[in-house]
């Protein structure tokens, strides 16, 4: 990516964003926010750099951040009303290791409220849509995001990744998108969903800058016990020809054909290469959707039961005490789908349905790793189409809970299992609409995985 | 498992929620469905099977017990909420 120097400067790189952004934002709706104060701090770095003094190495590069990473620019929504107003005077770890090394934040993005969606459009600011096909959604829950870089506003943006929120928005807008190993990037100051799932991670316009962006920000971080001590870019990334699994149950008539050609077309080029290639049976995945949806609505019962009106954010004005005062703000402040989730978090918690539901998903969980541990033992990375569909309709699936969890379906079982997974752009439908493969790696093997497609960008 | 008004009343009320009627009737369709669908776990064999609840590779992450500077300060945090008195938060009454 373009980093600002002697011969470019800061202000001219976040110029150029900032007009893009204000230009697509009527129409595709990809900022919650958008930071016209970026500015001040451009002219800062070109100060530093005509003093000849250290900028790092994303000096002057704009870039998007999820609305739901904390940081006192903008308030930080998480794109339901109930945290309107909210302006967190602390900022999340990773916003902060990319400053410190000059990039700027020009905007906050769209994203299904809470990051409950996979399609943008359950947003409290209504929905973002696809950089290709303005009737179609942008995928989601970090939509905003793959939009901005997908139309070249920012070369790189900020998401999260609980079961897919990142890597299925990248496949919908033809970009790169990673999910990390679970624990490799700081997740303070990020607006919690499903503790036990949730990462950071980075959308990009190729695998070389992910690379980059990882350098930045993986490692250990004191304010988040669940990061993993500094291993990126430490362990040995072998060279050479590899084996890559497919997956055979994934290739059924519930994936658009478009789909399966572009993964055929993959496997072919691979082989070319001369990379081996070899089928997986890996039957427990079928489950890993209801164990999902089982996991994330349960700890998402927990988290969001912080939001209370009394604190930050909303506050219901038509209270008489305060349980009402929580009920109505609460009622009012957070959107369906939150509603569903939170709910259906309280039942299979509940006791008499505990066993039946989530410590059966836990123990799903248990079999999904072991099938991720198996394959692993057989091939080095696994290649698997993100999502059964290219880009949905708008209002298409967003009426129907399940139709919409199950685009989720070769999502989540990453997520589960804690392993890296990455969106490489895979061509186009006859309409123009963009198709991603995902390839997945074992836990750790991060760098690999981004070295891997950058050889494949190459084939 | 079915879930019917009765129960989603009692849901709402677990989860803090004020809910209008037409918002209760939608529910119940639509977790109904939820629960439906992730009812297939029912399929799975797990007997002997030991539950995984996180994925996070260690136990115990130590620091010494020691005040460390803080990003944000007592006033910063009480500027979030709507009214302050003596640094208190003020809420309506209780009962």
């Amino acid at each position: 990516m373009k980093t600002a120097s002697k011969e470019v400067s800061a202000v001219s790189l976040v110029q150029e964003a900032l007009e893009k952004a204000h230009r697509y934002q009527d129409d595709y709706r990809i900022f919650t926010w958008i930071n016209d104060a970026a500015i001040e701090r451009a002219k800062e770095i070109d100060a530093r750099i005509a003093n000849g003094e250290g900028v790092g190495c994303l000096a002057g590069v704009p870039f998007a951040i999820k609305d739901n990473f904390l940081c006192p620019a903008g308030e930080t929504t998480a794109s339901a009303l109930i945290l309107n107003g909210f302006t967190s005077p602390v900022t999340a770890t990773a916003v902060k290791r990319l400053e410190a090394e000059g990039a700027i934040v020009i905007g906050r993005t769209n994203l299904d409220a809470f990051a409950h969606g996979s399609s943008t459009e359950n947003s409290y600011y209504g929905p973002t849509k696809n950089s290709k096909d303005l009737g179609r959604v942008a995928g989601g829950s970090s939509g905003g995001s793959a939009v901005a870089v997908a139309l070249g506003i920012v070369p790189f943006a900020t998401g999260t990744d609980t079961g897919g929120s990142i890597r299925q928005p990248a496949s919908f807008n033809g970009v790169y998108g990673i999910k990390p190993t679970y624990g490799t990037i700081s997740r303070y100051g990020v607006v919690a969903m499903t503790s036990s799932l949730d990462c950071v991670g980075f959308f990009a316009k190729d695998a070389a800058d992910l690379d980059l962006l990882m350098q930045v920000c993986a490692g250990r971080d004191s304010y988040d016990m669940t990061t993993l001590p500094d291993y990126y870019g430490q362990e040995p990334v072998k060279d050479g020809t590899k084996k890559i699994g497919i997956i055979k149950d994934f290739d059924n008539d519930a994936v658009a054909p478009e789909i399966r050609d572009a993964l055929k077309r993959k496997v072919e080029l691979l082989q070319n290469k001369g990379h081996e290639i070899i089928e997986l049976e890996m039957p427990a995945l079928k489950y890993a959707l209801a164990a999902y949806y089982i996991i994330t609505p349960a700890e998402v019962s927990s988290n969001l039961s912080r939001h209370d009106g009394i604190r930050y954010g909303y506050r219901s004005e038509k209270s008489e005490h305060l349980g009402e005062l929580y009920e109505n703000t609460r009622g009012e402040g957070f959107m369906p789908e939150n509603k569903r989730r939170i709910m259906i978090g309280n039942f299979v918690l509940s006791s008499g349905f505990y066993d039946a539901y989530y410590l059966k998903a836990a123990k799903a969980r248990t079999l999904i790793i072991k099938e991720y541990n198996k394959a692993f033992a057989q091939c080095d990375f696994i290649l698997t189409p993100v999502s059964p569909n290219p880009a949905f309709k708008l209002g298409e699936k967003v009426n129907d809970p399940v139709a919409m969890y199950l685009e989720d379906v070769m999502s989540v079982s990453l997520n589960l299992a804690g392993v890296p997974g990455l969106t490489i752009p895979a061509g186009q439908t006859a309409e123009g609409l963009d198709l991603g493969l995902q390839l997945v790696g074992p836990r750790r093997s991060d760098q690999g995985l981004i070295k891997f497609a950058t050889e494949m960008e190459e084939a | 498992m079915e879930v019917n008004q009765e129960t989603i009343g009692h849901l709402a009320k677990l989860s803090n929620f004020a809910l209008s009627p037409e918002q209760s009737v939608a529910l119940e369709g639509d977790l109904n469905s939820i629960i439906s669908y992730i009812s297939q776990l029912d399929e799975l064999d797990t007997d002997g099977v030991e539950p995984t609840y996180q994925v996070f590779e260690m136990e115990n992450v130590w620091r010494p017990d020691e005040i460390q500077p803080q990003e944000a300060d007592r006033e910063q945090l009480l500027a979030l909420t709507k009214e302050v008195r003596d640094y208190q938060i003020k809420v309506p009454k209780v009962l």
